[in-house]
């Protein structure tokens, strides 16, 4: 039995070290963004308190064990009749109260940071950038701009972007793990999603949330550039893409999978987003307070952003 | 030709084709056997007609089985896909077939049954009852599951698999998106399963709460009759909602309403958020009775009484509440906002408090103890630590903000598997060892059973814990394929190395039970572990009246049989007398079978049939209302001489 046990806490120890080994190189682990940042140093946090917890019950566990186990006592011994002690059960409640506290907090404060636009980047207009999905591809329409693309992002790095999610079809979840965690893409409203790049450099996305036979490959990929190199990208698209018009759009939204595609204009001028645009909180049924502030907050920001685009 | 075309599979492979032979084969083989061994009136007498909860509760045992192996082959199949980048053995129509279907049938046709054999073996013999408060409703609860089982099960074969997940997320699951009518399998045949289970809940309430011994207060209770109580609360709670749910997803399908359905009003949000207030107390009704198990296994092997019985039972409680209180957390990224992600962060992490505290009682059960490593006591033992990994990065993925990071991924499979299987399965598994002598009257061999543990436990370790490390890396569930570019391709094939190596461990099982029953010795007698509670109070077989006096607990403890045996506390006090029993009825089967007719008439939208199942239905309601039924009385002789029977063979 003995040998057992020990066999059980090597192999423990082995893959407790793998995970940890292993954690550098891991994309979630390996943040490019703010957001991403938040996530993965909350994902460590998170593996070393859950660790020493793994480590105290395996150890206690082995403890009581081989203490007690009945080749190592008398075969006449009797077990006592134990009930409980409130010291003891205070104790075991106590203590994962104090963790549940620190974490609860933790995450209370974690959530307000990746809802929110990251402050780094704060000063600057954030890119509003209309990310929707359809079966199984990925539209990305820069209203300020006049441009749309397919299955690929290239975003300025540096800077916040606003991500406006919707589908034309199934739920589907927007998700570039280098720059932060995941949210939904729904075709009754918009959801909205703040990211940014640290770095220049390329990233992949996918839709991670199962729509149907050709999820698997709804993927995009994401580049970071430069503020420069960005509005040279524009630019060119501005001067050589074609313009997108309805009956191409359609052709696009057919289900299957295409490659990329580069366009002038956006579909969001002939079929626009779904109308409940609740910013970053859009269940009805909670926080109504709250949301109907956000909801304010944001149609205003859009205002002022068409204003000065037309302006321009 | 038209109308059978309905039935065909619109997306058939070789696989099907071989398991459409096979399933024939079988059926033919089956009834040829019954037919020769002239065994149908015997099934009919014995069997489906039969209200005693010791058979029903080994039949729902058999389904348990059947289907574990059924939702094994679909787990092997998928982690053989997955074994290699850009595989081809499975394309992604069938690979999403079968996670559907792997999901559906492990948590409800595997899962469930393998609950409610236990809620029916050991309920009555623990509350020292003749039966289920209701027998006749226990038949027919019964009966509805197996028809649900049977119908999902059918769709493999006639007209396709459900292919929109386990969770069905609508818009998905409607018919825009999902146009064979695997999905209308899904609404229905879950339904009629379901309908089953809310049975089974009343049933459990009103026994535990109605049926107990003389003095055997709430708080004498043994500690899995108190799991059983609790689950069975949420059953009555949470499955009327999934109820509400699949009726208007099924009508979205079939009559074309728009509850879901997105375009004219319909919200696909309110299905997600439905589904899991069904769904997540759901994994507390299989948990709890899990829990309920290990604790009278962990005490019987550690020779002590259950450490601080009274935080066990309040936990389970708080558990209970607590479980109504999180369901938001399955969709944190669905963009309801910082302040409700917030709260239900913080609700699913206080759940693990009472959690904590269920682990540290059975820890503390085994300070001072005389520990047996048997079978069941080594699932026990392998149980504590790989249910601890699961519970941990179960509050891991309840910080929203990361959960934004592990939401779809194979880090959220993985703990997921990493509760349920050394969870749930393990003590079923354990559960199953410990009270396997108590049913059938010998032992599982504990040779074998001691390396199926350590076999599966390798093979679980190698299959799950590489998920958590390619989730971490990006690997979103639910994906057929993947490229080499990624770098999953070793992991996941240790994983598929370790899903074989516990497939061999089942396997391992089913040798045993063979072996057990060639080898094994069969005087026993009616308390082979030396354990503690009631139900080992009775002989073995149990006789179908299970105590010959009712037991009366008023000087015992929560170890009834235990003070019997050590304190020379009396339980059985007075005369033997007659002994009233329930009837059996076949009009349960007959009214399930309406209710398959109605199912899948209604699945392939065929009306008339449908209307004459629904109309066996009723006919059979109605039956049963006029239907004087008073039992019958096992004359006080009988009763004497059958325990004269026992005494003569030296068992108890």
């Amino acid at each position: 039995m003995k040998v057992n046990l020990k066999g059980t806490l090597l192999a423990s120890i082995v893959f407790g070290t793998l995970l940890l080994g292993g954690c550098d190189s891991l994309l979630v682990l390996d943040p490019k963004g703010p957001q991403a940042e938040v996530q993965a140093n909350d994902t460590m946090m998170l593996i070393y308190i859950m660790g020493a917890i793994v480590l105290v019950v395996f150890a206690m566990l082995i403890f009581m064990l081989v203490k007690y186990r009945a080749s190592k006592q008398s075969p006449d011994y009797e077990p006592p009749h134990i009930h409980g002690h409130w010291l003891v059960e205070t104790i075991c409640i106590g203590v994962p109260v104090l963790i549940v506290i620190f974490l609860g907090v933790r995450s209370v404060e974690s959530n307000y940071l990746v809802e929110s636009a990251p402050e780094e980047y704060v000063e600057e207009e954030p890119l509003v950038i209309y990310a929707s999905s359809s079966d199984w591809k990925w539209h990305f329409s820069y209203p300020e701009q006049g441009i749309e693309t397919v299955n690929y992002l290239y975003i300025p790095a540096n800077r916040n972007i606003e991500f406006k999610l919707y589908s034309h079809g199934p739920i589907t979840s927007f998700w570039i793990p280098q720059l932060g965690g995941q949210k939904y893409a729904m075709a009754d409203m918009v959801t909205t999603l703040h990211l940014a790049a640290d770095v220049e450099g390329e990233f992949w996305g996918r839709n991670a949330n199962f729509a149907g036979a050709g999820t698997a490959e709804q993927t995009f990929d994401v580049t970071a550039l430069s503020q420069q190199e960005f509005d040279e990208w524009v630019e060119e698209v501005q001067e050589t893409a074609e313009p997108i018009t309805e009956e191409k759009f359609e052709e696009l939204l057919e289900p299957g999978h295409l490659g990329r595609s580069t366009y002038t204009g956006t579909h969001l001028e002939f079929s626009p987003a779904p109308e409940h645009n609740h910013g970053s909180s859009d269940d009805v049924n909670h926080d109504q307070h709250e949301e109907d502030t956000d909801h304010s907050e944001h149609e205003n920001h859009n205002d002022t952003e068409h204003e000065d685009h037309s302006s321009h | 030709m038209e109308f059978f075309e309905r039935f065909m599979i619109p997306h058939p492979s070789f696989l099907i084709y071989v398991s459409m032979v096979l399933i024939v084969l079988v059926s033919i083989a089956l009834v040829g056997v019954i037919t020769y061994f002239k065994l149908w009136g015997y099934l009919w007498r014995e069997w489906i007609t039969t209200v005693d909860h010791k058979k029903i509760g080994i039949m729902y045992l058999l389904m348990a089985l059947l289907m574990l192996f059924r939702g094994g082959v679909d787990a092997i199949m998928l982690r053989y896909q997955l074994s290699m980048p850009e595989n081809t053995f499975l394309d992604a129509q069938h690979y999403n077939e079968v996670f559907t279907t792997h999901g559906v049938v492990m948590i409800l046709f595997m899962a469930m049954p393998f609950i409610t054999f236990f809620f029916n073996f050991l309920v009555p013999l623990q509350i020292g009852a003749r039966d289920v408060a209701f027998p006749r409703l226990n038949n027919l609860s019964f009966w509805l599951f197996f028809m649900g089982a049977m119908l999902f099960n059918l769709s493999f074969v006639v007209g396709g698999s459900p292919d929109a997940g386990w969770t069905s997320y609508f818009p998905l699951a409607d018919v825009e998106f999902s146009k064979s009518v695997g999905t209308n399998y899904y609404m229905i045949a879950i339904q009629i399963a379901g309908i089953g289970t809310l049975m089974t809940g009343i049933n459990f309430i009103t026994t535990i709460m109605k049926m107990r011994a003389p003095g055997m207060t709430l708080f004498k209770m043994p500690m899995f009759t108190w799991s059983a109580l609790i689950a069975n609360l949420i059953v009555v709670f949470a499955f009327p909602v999934l109820t509400v749910a699949l009726a208007m997803g099924a009508m979205d399908r079939l009559f074309d309403t728009q509850f879901f359905a997105i375009g004219n009003g319909g919200m696909d949000m309110l299905w997600a958020n439905l589904f899991w207030v069904w769904g997540h107390p759901e994994v507390y009704i299989l948990i709890l009775p899990a829990f309920g198990i290990f604790s009278e296994i962990i005490s019987t092997f550690s020779r002590r009484n259950l450490y601080g019985y009274n935080s066990m039972v309040w936990s389970m409680i708080v558990i209970s509440v607590f479980a109504f209180t999180v369901w938001t957390h399955h969709f944190f990224t669905m963009g309801q906002g910082a302040f409700t992600n917030s709260i239900f962060s913080i609700t699913t992490m206080a759940i693990a408090i009472p959690t904590g505290v269920k682990i540290f009682n059975w820890m503390f059960t085994l300070y001072k103890g005389k520990i047996e490593f048997t079978t069941p006591m080594l699932y026990a033992v392998h149980f504590i630590p790989l249910f601890t990994l699961g519970g941990v990065t179960g509050v891991m993925l309840a910080m929203s903000a990361a959960d934004y990071q592990y939401h779809n991924t194979m880090f959220l499979v993985a703990h997921f598997h990493n509760v349920i299987i050394p969870g749930v399965v393990y003590a079923m598994l354990a559960g199953l060892t410990f009270y396997w002598p108590k049913m059938f009257g010998f032992m599982l061999n504990e040779k074998i059973g001691k390396a199926t543990v350590w076999v599966m436990s390798t093979g679980f370790l190698l299959a799950f814990m590489p998920m958590y490390i390619t989730g971490l890396d990006g690997q979103a569930r639910r994906m057929y394929t993947y490229s080499e570019s990624t770098g999953f391709t070793t992991l996941n094939m240790v994983s598929f190395v370790g899903a074989g190596i516990m497939a061999v461990s089942f396997i391992m099982l089913v040798w045993n039970i063979w072996y057990s029953f060639k080898n094994s010795p069969r005087n026993i007698g009616s308390d082979p572990w030396n354990a503690r509670g009631l139900e080992w109070a009775t002989h073995t077989p149990i006789p179908a009246y299970n105590f010959a006096i009712t037991p009366d607990i008023t000087d015992s403890t929560s170890e009834a049989f235990w003070d019997m045996k050590h304190k020379g506390t009396e339980i059985f006090k007075g005369d033997i007398k007659k002994i009233h029993m329930p009837n059996y009825s076949g009009v349960p089967f007959i009214m399930s079978c309406g209710f398959f007719l109605l199912g899948f008439s209604l699945i392939f939208s065929m009306w008339i049939p449908a209307i004459v199942g629904l109309i066996v239905v009723l006919a059979c309601m109605a039956y049963r209302s006029f239907e004087k039924d008073h039992g019958y009385y096992i004359p006080e002789e009988e009763v004497k001489a059958t325990e004269k029977q026992y005494e003569k063979r030296g068992a108890k």
